[in-house]
């Protein structure tokens, strides 16, 4: 009873912030401005299925180079030694302290034709190189800011996995390979889960890093929401069926991703 | 720019020393009385204005709410939206609480056919008397009972000189769509700006609802995606600045504040005629102090004060008391006071119809996102399969571990 009291709060915060809010977004993707139900909101939404597609799709390599670059990075950090550790995990959150959309900003001028990345390469003679507005440079503002979200869950998980589990299977035979794959990985599904999940959801739903990196004209599902709220028609109604569409999405995504986290292994999870 | 800085800096230490004498009368005003009303009643305003749109929150500047704070005692909150969009949502949600907004000319119409905004008592503002009479009875406010002109402006081509091929007259909006440029133009990032071009350049208004106007001018910029580099809004400062672009289109005042950062800069008008935008105060709908409100779009058009925000922002002023306080130069700065034969080509925004307005929505996503057509149920399909497939893992996951649990 006590447990619950303590609760509370949360409970109520939810309920008022959360709930509610899901609630009003299904209202309002199922009623025409008068109020009254309609499908339109969806069927509309429907033109749009190249945008939502391409945002997935966007969104799923992100999150497997962050995974890619992220759990290498994870096992050796948590094989260092303690004090090196936190000293690497403090540059792993270091580009955190500046605001989001300043170091988006500082990509543009990194990526432009006369940017810093293409000065350098003309040192050489070569280039310019296209590399902003493209999809590209927009999979590349993924993953640079989203890969502490893999980098933390992954590190707190393979930290917390017992060396001597890892000697066991050694002194029983199994050649290094096979210990990665029949030990270090499946203990740190519940790690893996929560990272994905961590990038793929705000990757899916950006809309300000296509905006910037993309020139505004590799459009993503985050940009056309966006759009029906701040756009020049005002449709709020289409706006909040695109949102449910996407939500229905992250939610099979990610009981799809939660699958493959074996219940053995759960409540080992964060 | 910075010409405007150091003559500004100059009144500024001028007016430090005036309190000595004069009391806290700092800047000249038409009627000081007038604004003694609400002293010391603890009244307070809420404006809600463009970012970066009034003299305020610079030390280096005449600072307009302190002076006004200073003359009247109402206290001023002041707060800033980013586009027209922005504030027609906040206003639409009811979550909005303010005495003051800043919108543009379409805005302004479309606010006034939905009842958003209240009409204004002229007799509270005196200072009407300085509008220049050019902006008074608007396309977007024909009795003019709605607003009071802020700002105005044209749209035009931003493009740098050390780029552009010498032969070329930028003269026309058709530069935009040359080949020759490829990569190297910017285009608006909102489609009511970006349409107007396309609509100039087939010699359409600006303002038709014409759904096979609208067609074609979505296929003009369709036809213009392979050219352009991005659509942007404000990044344009860093991309021109940074010689990133050739071509922009953009707001004069916006545009001369690049030239003054970039000298390569340079500003055309097109031939075909352009946008005159203009800016304007209202009180929305709700307002709670609508009488300091009117006090403050008064103390807006005295003369000092026209003129320290028109030199902050950079855009022209409506205001002839203010108008004729500028330097020479500014005064004609054909950027930022074309000439009578340019403006005569020129049209102001006004309210679209709601269909007019999805129609070009739809275009305009249609346009950044050059999607193949598909079958409109495939979204409420894919919703439904996403839902089932879900379920049926939490089920199927569900039954297995009934199964462990049995041994």
């Amino acid at each position: 009873m006590k447990s619950k009291m303590i609760s509370l709060p949360y409970l109520i915060w939810m309920l008022v912030f959360t709930i509610v809010p899901l609630g009003l977004v299904v209202f309002f993707a199922f009623t025409t401005p008068e109020g009254q139900f309609t499908l339109d909101n969806l069927t509309n939404a429907g033109q749009y299925i190249s945008v939502l597609l391409r945002s997935i799709w966007l969104a799923l390599i992100a999150t497997a180079i962050c995974l890619l670059i992220a759990y290498p990075l994870s096992y050796i950090l948590s094989r260092m030694h303690v004090n090196r550790q936190r000293t690497f995990i403090m540059l792993v959150m270091l580009p955190m302290w500046i605001n989001f959309l300043l170091r988006t900003y500082a990509w543009m001028t990194l990526l432009e034709n006369n940017g810093l990345i293409n000065r350098f390469f003309g040192l050489f003679g070569l280039g310019p190189f296209n590399l902003i507005n493209t999809e590209g440079a927009v999979v590349l503002g993924m993953v640079y800011n989203y890969l502490p979200f893999m980098i933390l869950p992954l590190y707190s998980i393979l930290t917390k996995i017992d060396n001597s589990l890892i000697e066991a299977a050694q002194d029983l035979g199994a050649p290094s390979r096979k210990v990665f794959a029949k030990v270090v990985i499946p203990m740190s599904m519940p790690g893996i889960t929560t990272g994905i999940t961590m990038v793929f959801v705000p990757a899916i739903s950006t809309f300000i890093i296509s905006r910037m990196l993309g020139g505004g004209s590799n459009l993503l599902i985050g940009d056309l929401i966006d759009l029906q709220f701040l756009g020049n028609a005002y449709n709020p109604n289409l706006g909040a069926a695109i949102s449910l569409v996407l939500m229905v999405l992250i939610l099979l995504f990610m009981s799809i991703v939660n699958q493959f986290d074996d219940e053995r292994t759960e409540g080992m999870l964060l | 720019m910075r010409r405007f800085l150091s003559l500004f800096l100059a009144f500024l230490c001028l007016f430090s020393f005036l309190p000595l004498t004069l009391g806290s009368a700092e800047i000249p005003v038409d009627d000081a009385g007038y604004y003694q009303k609400f002293k010391g009643q603890n009244v307070s305003i809420n404006v809600y204005n463009w970012g970066e749109y009034m003299s305020v929150n610079d030390p280096d500047v005449l600072d307009v709410k302190k002076e006004f704070e200073a003359l009247t005692g109402i206290q001023v909150n002041y707060s800033t939206f980013a586009s027209n969009e922005e504030l027609y949502a906040k206003m639409k949600s009811g979550a909005a609480d303010y005495d003051i907004i800043i919108p543009s000319d379409y805005m302004i119409a479309r606010m006034i056919e939905e009842d958003m905004i209240e009409p204004l008592d002229f007799s509270l503002i005196p200072n009407t008397k300085y509008i220049d009479e050019d902006f008074l009875n608007m396309d977007y406010d024909p009795d003019n009972a709605y607003s009071v002109p802020y700002t105005w402006g044209v749209v035009g081509i931003v493009y740098n000189r050390t780029m552009v091929d010498e032969n070329d007259p930028i003269d026309s909006w058709e530069i935009l769509w040359d080949e020759k440029y490829l990569g190297q133009i910017l285009m608006f990032d909102n489609s009511r700006d970006a349409f107007a071009i396309a609509m100039k350049k087939l010699g359409y208004s600006l303002n038709t609802t014409d759904e096979k106007e609208i067609r074609e001018a979505t296929e003009e910029l369709k036809k213009q995606k392979p050219v352009v580099q991005a659509y942007v809004m404000d990044e344009i400062f860093d991309k021109m600045g940074g010689g990133e672009a050739v071509f922009a289109p953009y707001y004069a005042g916006d545009a001369l504040t690049m030239m003054s950062e970039n000298e390569d800069l340079a500003f055309s008008i097109p031939k075909e005629g352009t946008n005159r935008f203009v800016d304007a105060i209202c009180i929305p709908k709700g307002a709670k102090n609508r009488e300091a409100a009117h006090m403050f779009i008064n103390f807006l058009q005295e003369p000092q004060i026209a003129l320290a925000n028109c030199e902050y922002i950079g855009y022209s002023t409506p205001n002839t008391g203010a108008f004729a306080l500028l330097d020479d130069e500014t005064r004609n700065n054909p950027v930022a006071y074309p000439p009578a034969d340019v403006l005569a080509k020129t049209e102001s925004f006004k309210n679209l119809p709601k269909a007019a307005n999805k129609l070009m929505d739809e275009c305009w996503t249609q346009i950044k996102s050059v999607g193949a057509q598909v079958n409109p149920w495939m979204m409420p399909a894919l919703l439904l399969g996403c839902i089932a497939l879900s379920a049926a893992i939490t089920i199927y996951r569900r039954i297995r571990r009934g199964r462990d649990g049995m041994f």
